[in-house]
């Protein structure tokens, strides 16, 4: 899109400049770093984040390992991969934490509409494949018809779902109200699915949960609660690939308030550069374990730093672009 | 109660960052840089952001001074200049020349609050005595048309829905027209499905939900819902969804998060349509019409 010029077209002609005189000055680095920062901020990075980051690149482009190269700005660019890569793949080489005595315990967390109901879908259907015998567990019962769609998610990918209450929907739920003026209980509900599953030998439990904002003390109270009924192995913060600066802030939020253990990015298959994982994983020091990418069942994968480090800087384009220099 | 509650945290005019460049004579270039930085967590984004800063600065030189308070007074009036250049903000539905049935379209990317806000428009409607209906044309959501109903039901107005899951979006639009305008109610509400803006397919099946709806009545309001949190991906859906369908308003939703939602600046910019209401909540009566004094405010908090 015409508006929103990549990383590739501020960088190539200064990238063009920099070849014609093949050395570096601290200006032509500076000039260069001010792009980088324009493009991660375009891409939704944290500013703080963006700010470490930058200083960073900056200290190693001064270093002898950019003078030295035979092409210095692609050297740069190198770095900048370099880097972003590894914030993101902090401690990502982890797969899913199994309990050594099932059920092993999933809980999902995040803000409202991020896709943590779909994922639990996705989820079980993941795990059922692999050959597991999940159960999702209906713990939103605040949302109108979340109980309903997880039922439905549940029928879709074939995996029974526990809904001992119906939460809030018209056919014989609550009515519609505000958050936390309900009747039923989603910190039992936890808390019961888990001998439900040991009773009927589920392996896996997915505890899917209502939406809370990062502020809201009252209901991140609650999602502990839920923690504390189940004692996870995970616990899952969905967040959507489109979030902007308030990424960290409700990073933070979720971080203190239920202490998860990775991160799952939704919305994906967007356009959205995505910005946001690279500010989660810098800012919480927890992986990103998943990645989803669809409304399907199938839409999930397993993250990968490197792609998530092209798509954040444009790279794949700039790689190109260096190549061709 | 919960709301004002949640609002009251946010009632300081200044953030910390201004705060101290206000404690100052002269600004210094870190100051500067403050200023900018306030805008950008804001997701104002980097362009406009730096755009305001240099126009704050020229005009300082200009002056001759950089006396914090002016510089304070003329970025925040600034920048109700910049949200407020969109003056009309109510909605059609609501003007005395208002059409009869009234036709809202509420449509955005996947999980933003249309569902909830278009719950939210019918409560307001009814409360100020129009008989509303809904119509549930995201036939494809899991539990999504339930999801309308349950608010149809608290609300106390008719939902029209798909008989059968996975049907046809724009059948079901077809459907609800045909039949707002057979009992003459004041206003239809449609919901869609949530969709991302770069799935041709999808953006082409909101273009024929318009045009079907059109065989029976007129379409005079689409909102575009855009979640707070949104970062600078929120331009690319509003230009892609104006493209789509057309859009007459924008409704920025979960405003009661610690988001600031700046990205609607440029979007108002750009395609030269208002913020026409705010999303405060879960809640039937968290929505709110727009105002930009309390927006900006919201930024520089
Ligand atoms: N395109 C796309 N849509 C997604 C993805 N994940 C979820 N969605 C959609 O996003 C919307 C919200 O998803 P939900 O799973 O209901 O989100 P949630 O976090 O459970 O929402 P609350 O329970 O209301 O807090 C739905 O329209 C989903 O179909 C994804 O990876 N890609
Ligand atoms: N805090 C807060 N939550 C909101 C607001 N508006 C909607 N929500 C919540 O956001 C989530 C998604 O809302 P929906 O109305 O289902 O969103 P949608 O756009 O219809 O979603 P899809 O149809 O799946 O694309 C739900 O959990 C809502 O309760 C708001 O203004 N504030
Ligand atoms: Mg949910
Ligand atoms: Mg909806």
């Amino acid at each position: 899109m015409a508006a929103f010029s990549s990383l590739t077209d501020k960088l190539s002609n200064a990238f063009k400049h920099l070849k014609s005189k093949g050395k570096l000055t601290e200006a032509d680095i500076d000039g260069t770093i001010r792009e980088i920062r324009r493009a991660l901020l375009d891409a939704d990075v944290a500013l703080d984040v963006v700010r470490s980051f930058t200083s960073r690149v900056r200290e190693r482009a001064l270093g002898e390992e950019v003078s030295q190269a035979l092409n210095p700005a692609q050297q740069v660019v190198k770095i900048v991969n370099e880097e972003l890569t590894e914030i993101l793949g902090a401690g990502v080489d982890r797969p899913l934490n199994f309990a050594k005595n099932p059920p092993t315990i999933i809980m999902l967390a995040g803000l409202q509409g991020a896709g943590k109901t779909t994922l639990a879908g996705k989820l079980g259907y993941w795990l059922k494949d692999a050959g597991h015998t999940p159960l999702l567990v209906a713990a939103d019962l605040q949302r109108p018809n979340a109980v309903t769609q997880l039922q439905v998610v549940g029928e879709r990918a074939n995996v029974p779902v526990y809904a001992p209450e119906k939460g809030v929907q018209s056919d014989g739920g609550e009515a519609v109200a505000a958050p936390g003026q309900l009747g039923g209980d989603p910190v039992k509900v936890a808390r019961d699915s888990i001998q439900y599953a040991k009773d009927k030998l589920y392996d896996t439990v997915i505890i899917d949960t209502a939406g809370r904002l990062g502020v809201d003390e009252e209901l991140m109270k609650q999602a502990r609660d839920i923690r504390d009924a189940v004692n996870p192995n995970e616990i899952l913060f969905v967040i959507d690939a489109m979030i902007g600066q308030d990424a960290v802030q409700t990073a933070e939020a979720f971080n203190k308030g239920v202490d998860f253990t990775g991160v799952v990015l939704s919305k994906l298959d967007g356009d959205a550069r995505g910005g946001a994982a690279l500010s989660v994983a810098s800012v919480t020091g927890k992986p990103i374990l998943f990645v989803s990418n669809g409304e399907g069942l199938k839409d999930f994968e397993v993250f990968h730093p490197d792609r998530m480090a092209s798509r954040i800087l444009d790279m794949g384009d700039i790689l190109t672009l260096i190549e061709q220099a | 109660i919960r709301l004002k509650e949640k609002l009251s945290k946010s009632s300081n005019p200044f953030g910390r960052v201004l705060f101290n460049i206000l404690a100052k004579d002269q600004l210094a270039e870190s100051d500067w840089e403050d200023v900018e930085d306030t805008l950008l967590l804001a997701d104002v984004g980097s362009e406009a952001s730096e755009k305001l800063v240099d126009e704050l600065r020229n005009d300082a030189r200009i002056t001759g001074t950089a006396d914090p308070q002016e510089v304070r007074q003329s970025l925040r009036s600034k920048l109700v200049d910049l949200v407020d250049s969109q003056s009309d903000r109510a909605l059609n539905a609501e003007k005395p020349d208002a059409k009869k049935p009234s036709v809202i379209i509420m449509v955005g990317v996947n999980g933003t609050g249309k569902t909830t806000t278009t719950g939210k428009l019918a409560r307001l409607f009814v409360s100020e005595g129009k008989s509303v209906m809904l119509a549930a044309a995201d036939t494809f959501r899991a539990a999504a048309a339930d999801q309308l109903e349950t608010w149809g039901q608290k609300v106390g107005v008719p939902v029209v829905r798909s008989a059968s899951e996975g049907g046809d979006p724009a059948s079901v639009a077809f459907e609800a027209s045909k039949q707002a305008k057979e009992q003459n109610v004041d206003v239809l509400i449609i919901d869609t499905a949530g969709r991302l803006q770069n799935k041709a397919n999808l953006m082409d099946e909101l273009g024929k939900i318009r045009r079907v709806t059109e065989k029976n009545l007129p379409v005079d309001e689409v909102l575009l819902v855009l979640d707070a949190v949104t970062g600078q991906n929120g331009m690319a859906q509003a230009k892609v969804f104006a493209e789509a369908i057309g859009i007459t308003g924008v409704v920025l939703s979960k405003l009661d998060g610690s988001a600031k939602g700046g990205i609607v600046i440029s979007v108002q910019q750009e395609l030269g349509v208002p913020v026409k209401l705010v999303g405060l909540g879960e809640g039937p009566d968290d929505l709110a019409s727009f105002d930009a004094d309390g927006f900006v405010d919201g930024i520089l908090a």
